[in-house]
């Protein structure tokens, strides 16, 4: 399990960096959303991996630490969702206003070269 | 009411300048009443507090400020603070009286008084702070408002660039200072005066002395326009000439050497303090008055006198004698009161004669004989004429200088700088009455002169009066105010001194005779040449401004062009390849030195169907990456996959929350990007596929970058995942969730109540972002070639046209028809699995989060299926209300506990019993995350709704723009 969680989030991070490299905004767009869920499983396994351990505690409320998985990254990687998506929500409008003002979909407003 | 008088006396004149804003734009004579009053105010308060400084107490006022940094709010008065303060709020009655006449009803009055009114408190608060710290705030607010009052005429290149330069100037002292008093706390460990005041050996034997002292005299020098920092001063008389008579007077200027003199005892008797203010004094006394003499505009020449009259007292308090200090503080009393009138005075000169071109001016006196007179008066007390206050200051100056102090060459030549300065001041004094005044008028003036109206007048004759008085009776009028000031300084080394006016035939007296003749001789021979001169020989050509200027170009532009041309670069991907670069850097250099052990923990054990999955994940996401240049949509569903994966790990391994949340972000990203994509711009593959050389390297470059991190990130978090765990404070949530925060899902209560207040932050952000968004869409203009339908638009469209029975837009419309009307049916279900997923959040999987963003998707859903104008014309969504709402409901909450005396966003919880429901949890928190849940909702829903409207804004090109803008005013308020 941690072997190939480790490989998939190296994977996606090569995918985002690579394409966050790239010259056009779309691909900067993806390149983003990419690397922010490998930043989430990173730090939703920094918890360590647990199956079947959710941290919900029984009727009565009681529950001892080592029964549950690390509730810590869970809470942190939750609000990181939500706020990935307003800034992928911000940052694909900020490339749209800048195509629509400088006519091109090139990082830097215009053709290189 | 005496404690509380000297914050009162600082207090006021904010509050009323900020009152004066209030008052209609045409009042000059109630701002007038109001500024007069405050200063009235002021000056009786600070009277009153006489019988208690007199005495040579202390009125101390203290509040507490930043007690954990040993910043308190003290303001205290002694003899001293009690003269300034005197002398400020009195010559600001005076010049409050005497603006009333020199201002123009068709200024901006109101901002007059706002900045005068602000100038006066933070100059009363320099006075009184007893803190050095609040001494250094108020002191750089002297700066700011001294800034704005000079550049009052902001139409003016002139204001403008003298404000400019003075902020520039003192403000940098200011900052010089602030780091020499932060030394100076370092040493005595207090910033509090009285406690700073006590002690001096231990300052002046630390091995930080030098560097306080050069600090501190960066502050006041530059502040009291002393050499080298001379030239802003004459570059400041641009202002309104009221302002320049308090400047130069009673303020500004003044507060230079008010600290010098503040911090005598403490600071000086050292061979540093005696050098660098020796040299800079005397340089400021001879060039000043040196410059002053060939000044050609009446109010130049005043300023010039005022860097000399400044250099004079600097150079008094440079000795480090007690007899020096004595006059040094008096001299300051004597050359605020001659100066204050000689600058009200040159501002009704050029009032009434229209210009204060020495050169334009003569004959003066038989328009305008009582202020002639009175200038006369005032110009012979700056010159030093017995019988007047400044002839008495400049004997003890010159008894000091004769005296020898420390055995070296500034004090060797003392004497004679002394008395050539004063000289000097003869000749410039002689300059000014003589071209004004006397001679035969010009055959015309830009205006027929007379005098003035007797209230404009009356301040210059009061201060003139108060010069006459001073001088003829001095140990009867200042005497006693000037020792309860001296001592309050001085303390125990206070000398013995006599203030009279006939001393015996002394040396100083000879002095003064000889500076007084020499004057006068030098006036009747150079005379005529000054009054032609253009520029003063030797020292003219060397102008601190033209320097200030050239620095000021090197650094604002040249310097920054320089750092722009080596570090600046308009192209984003060497920036992202330096980003990119050092992060990988910073997490190889710490892992090199400490090595990367693996451990040998598992915490899950494999499964193949794991394995299995992410497999199918990692092709996604590398396809993914390969597909956006050309295919965005396939780009965008395979992204969509990876994310699906993931969502299914966080159920997998124990996360449910990150699974639910995950899973409805995911369908709104998608959404999200499918309406950006439209206004992105075609792209074939025949193109642009470039193939030089350069550009394969840059691929492999790129390429071997994303390599490195994937392979870092990998052998990183595995190493983390497969070491055991260490004990967390994860084990305190779990363990406190119920029994203090009432919930079962230790995820949640985390969210909204341990961890209450980050979320209440996040949340915040979240609708920031929102607004952003929807204020960069609302003037979004899309490029030309996507302006025109798409292309599958129309292809339907024209399919309508070619039948007969359609109408133009059917096919469209009935565009997957039967999942849209599943979609409206869904409606209501997504609402009540929004509904449920916020309720049950407290207890089980789910919270504000996720019921946000899935009933944010129902909305969109609607949209998606019917169109907007369909869903527009049925259901008014008012996302602004939404997001306002639940961060104020938020904030409620966590407030609802301040009033209950806990700290801010505690938590309160119990369980209810209800009818046919049963036991319901009922926890304060939850109305936390219902805040929160609004909030999603309206952010979500703004950002969604703000871009698939550019699509339908669009179709309304062809109308006007008024049109437009109403529609979206009712469409969005």
């Amino acid at each position: 399990m941690e072997l190939t969680l480790a490989l998939a989030i190296g994977v996606l991070t090569g995918s985002g960096v690579w394409l966050v490299l790239r010259p056009r905004t779309y691909q900067l767009v993806i390149g983003l959303s990419l690397l922010s869920y490998a930043v989430n499983l990173f730090i939703f396994s920094m918890g360590r991996l647990r199956v079947g351990a959710a941290p919900v505690l029984g009727t009565d409320g009681a529950g001892s630490p080592a029964d549950f998985a690390d509730p810590v990254p869970q809470a942190l990687v939750l609000t990181a969702i939500v706020i990935g998506f307003a800034t992928t929500a911000l940052l694909l409008v900020v490339l749209l206003a800048a195509r629509g003002l400088t006519g091109s979909d090139h990082v830097d407003g215009r053709e290189s070269r | 009411m005496q404690h509380y008088a000297p914050i009162l006396i600082v207090m006021l004149p904010f509050v009323a300048g900020f009152a004066a804003v209030l008052l209609p734009s045409d009042s000059r004579t109630p701002s007038t009443w109001l500024a007069g009053i405050t200063m009235l105010a002021c000056l009786v308060l600070t009277l009153s507090l006489y019988p208690a400084v007199g005495a040579g107490g202390v009125v101390r006022n203290e509040v507490e400020w930043i007690p954990s940094l040993g910043l308190d709010f003290v303001l205290r008065i002694d003899g001293f603070a009690w003269i300034f303060a005197v002398l400020v709020s009195g010559i600001g009655l005076l010049v409050v009286v005497y603006t009333r006449y020199y201002i123009s009803a068709e200024d901006p009055v109101r901002r007059f008084y706002l900045f005068f009114l602000a100038f006066t408190g933070s100059m009363l608060g320099i006075v009184l702070a007893g803190n050095l710290i609040l001494l250094v705030v108020f002191w750089e607010l002297t700066s700011i408002f001294s800034f704005l009052l000079i550049g009052y005429w902001h139409h003016n290149q002139g204001a403008r660039d003298g404000a400019r330069m003075a902020l520039t100037i003192t403000a940098i002292g200011g900052l010089g200072l602030l780091a020499g008093v932060l030394i100076v706390g370092h040493i005595v460990g207090s910033y509090d005066l009285d406690v700073v005041l006590a002690s001096g050996d231990t300052i002046r034997r630390h091995e930080l002395y030098v560097p306080a002292l050069l600090l501190i005299l960066l502050g006041t020098l530059t502040k009291s326009a002393q050499f080298p920092f001379h030239f802003w001063l004459p570059n400041a008389m641009a202002a309104p000439t009221p302002v320049s008579a308090f400047l130069h007077s009673a303020t500004m200027v003044k507060a230079g050497v008010f600290l010098m003199a503040r911090l005598w005892p403490v600071l000086s008797d050292t061979p540093e303090w005696f050098t660098i203010l020796g040299l800079a004094g005397m340089a400021s006394l001879l060039l000043g008055a040196y410059l002053a003499m060939y000044q050609q505009d009446l109010k130049g020449l005043l300023a010039y006198s005022t860097i000399s009259h400044l250099g004079l007292i600097t150079l008094l308090l440079s000795l480090g004698s007690p007899l020096g200090a004595v006059a040094a503080i008096f001299h300051m009393l004597n050359h605020a009161t001659f100066k204050a009138s000689l600058f009200m005075a040159a501002g009704i000169i050029d009032h009434e004669a229209g210009t204060r071109d020495l050169r334009r001016l003569s004959g003066l006196f038989r328009y305008m004989p009582i202020t002639g007179t009175l200038v006369m008066v005032a110009s012979a007390a700056m010159a030093g004429v017995p019988l007047l206050n400044g002839f008495l200051s400049k004997e003890m100056f010159f008894a000091e200088a004769v005296a020898t102090h420390a055995n070296s060459w500034v004090d060797t030549v003392a004497p004679y700088a002394a008395v050539l300065g004063s000289a000097l001041a003869v000749t410039y004094s002689i300059r000014l009455i003589h071209s004004i005044f006397l001679g035969a008028p010009p055959e015309s003036f830009p205006r027929e002169p007379h005098e003035p109206p007797f209230w404009m007048r009356f301040p210059v004759m009061f201060l003139v009066v108060a010069c006459l008085v001073i001088g003829i009776i001095p140990g009867m009028t200042i005497g006693p105010f000037l020792h309860v000031a001296v001592s309050s300084v001085l303390g125990a080394e206070t000398p013995e001194y006599s203030l009279a006016v006939w001393h015996g035939f002394t040396l100083p007296l000879a002095m003064s005779a000889v500076a007084l003749v020499g004057g006068t001789l030098l006036y009747l021979v150079a005379g005529d040449y000054l009054e032609h001169s253009e520029r003063a020989p030797l020292f003219g050509r060397i102008q601190g401004q033209r320097i200030f200027e050239r620095v000021m170009v090197a650094i604002s532009w040249r310097g920054a062009r320089l750092v722009e041309d080596v570090f600046g670069t308009r192209r984003l991907q060497p920036q992202m390849r330096l980003v990119v670069a050092a992060a990988i850097a910073a997490a190889a250099i710490p892992l090199a030195a400490a090595g990367l052990g693996f451990g040998s923990y598992r915490g899950a054990t494999t499964d193949f169907a794991f394995a299995g999955l992410w497999a199918v994940g990692m092709v996604c996401a590398v396809t993914a990456a390969q597909q956006a240049k050309f295919h965005r949509l396939a780009a965008l569903v395979l992204m969509g996959g990876t994310g699906l994966v993931t969502c299914v790990t966080f159920v997998w391994l124990s996360a449910p929350d990150l699974a639910a949340t995950q899973l409805v972000v995911e369908i709104v990203t998608t959404v999200l990007i499918l309406l950006g994509l439209r206004w992105l711009p075609k792209r074939s593959q025949a193109l642009v596929e470039s193939t030089g050389i350069l550009d394969r390297v840059r691929r492999v470059r790129d390429l071997a970058l994303a390599v490195v991190a994937g392979v870092g990130m990998t052998a990183i978090s595995y190493a983390v995942m497969t070491r055991t765990p260490p004990d967390t404070i994860a084990d305190f949530f779990v363990e406190k969730a119920y029994s203090e925060g009432g919930g079962r899902n230790v995820v949640n209560v985390i969210l909204v109540d341990f961890r209450g207040f980050d979320t209440f932050g996040e949340i915040t952000v979240l609708g920031i972002v929102a607004l952003t968004v929807f204020a960069l869409l609302r003037r979004f203009r899309p490029a030309p070639d996507s302006i025109e339908r798409p292309e599958q638009q129309l292809i339907q469209r024209s399919f309508d046209e070619a039948e007969p029975d359609r109408e133009a837009g059917a096919t469209a419309a009935e565009y997957l028809y039967v999942p849209s009307v599943i979609m409206q049916w869904m409606f209501p279900v997504v609402i009540v699995l929004a509904a449920y997923l916020l309720l049950r959040g407290h207890d089980a999987p789910g919270g504000g989060f996720a019921a946000g963003v899935a009933m944010a998707a129902g909305f969109i859903l609607q949209y998606m299926a019917a169109g907007t104008v369909w869903v527009e014309n049925r259901l008014r969504i008012l996302p602004v209300v939404w997001i306002g709402a639940g961060l104020l409901m938020a904030a409620l909450t966590g407030t609802a506990a301040i009033l209950l005396d806990d700290p801010f966003l505690t938590s309160y919880f119990q369980y209810v019993e209800l009818p046919v429901i049963g036991k319901v949890p009922m926890a304060s928190a939850a109305l936390f995350d219902l805040g929160v849940f609004s909030l999603v909702v309206g952010a979500t829903v703004l950002m969604l709704i703000a871009i698939a409207h550019q699509s339908i804004r669009r179709l309304r090109a062809a109308r006007t723009g008024e049109e437009r803008q109403l529609e979206e005013r009712q469409q969005w308020n």
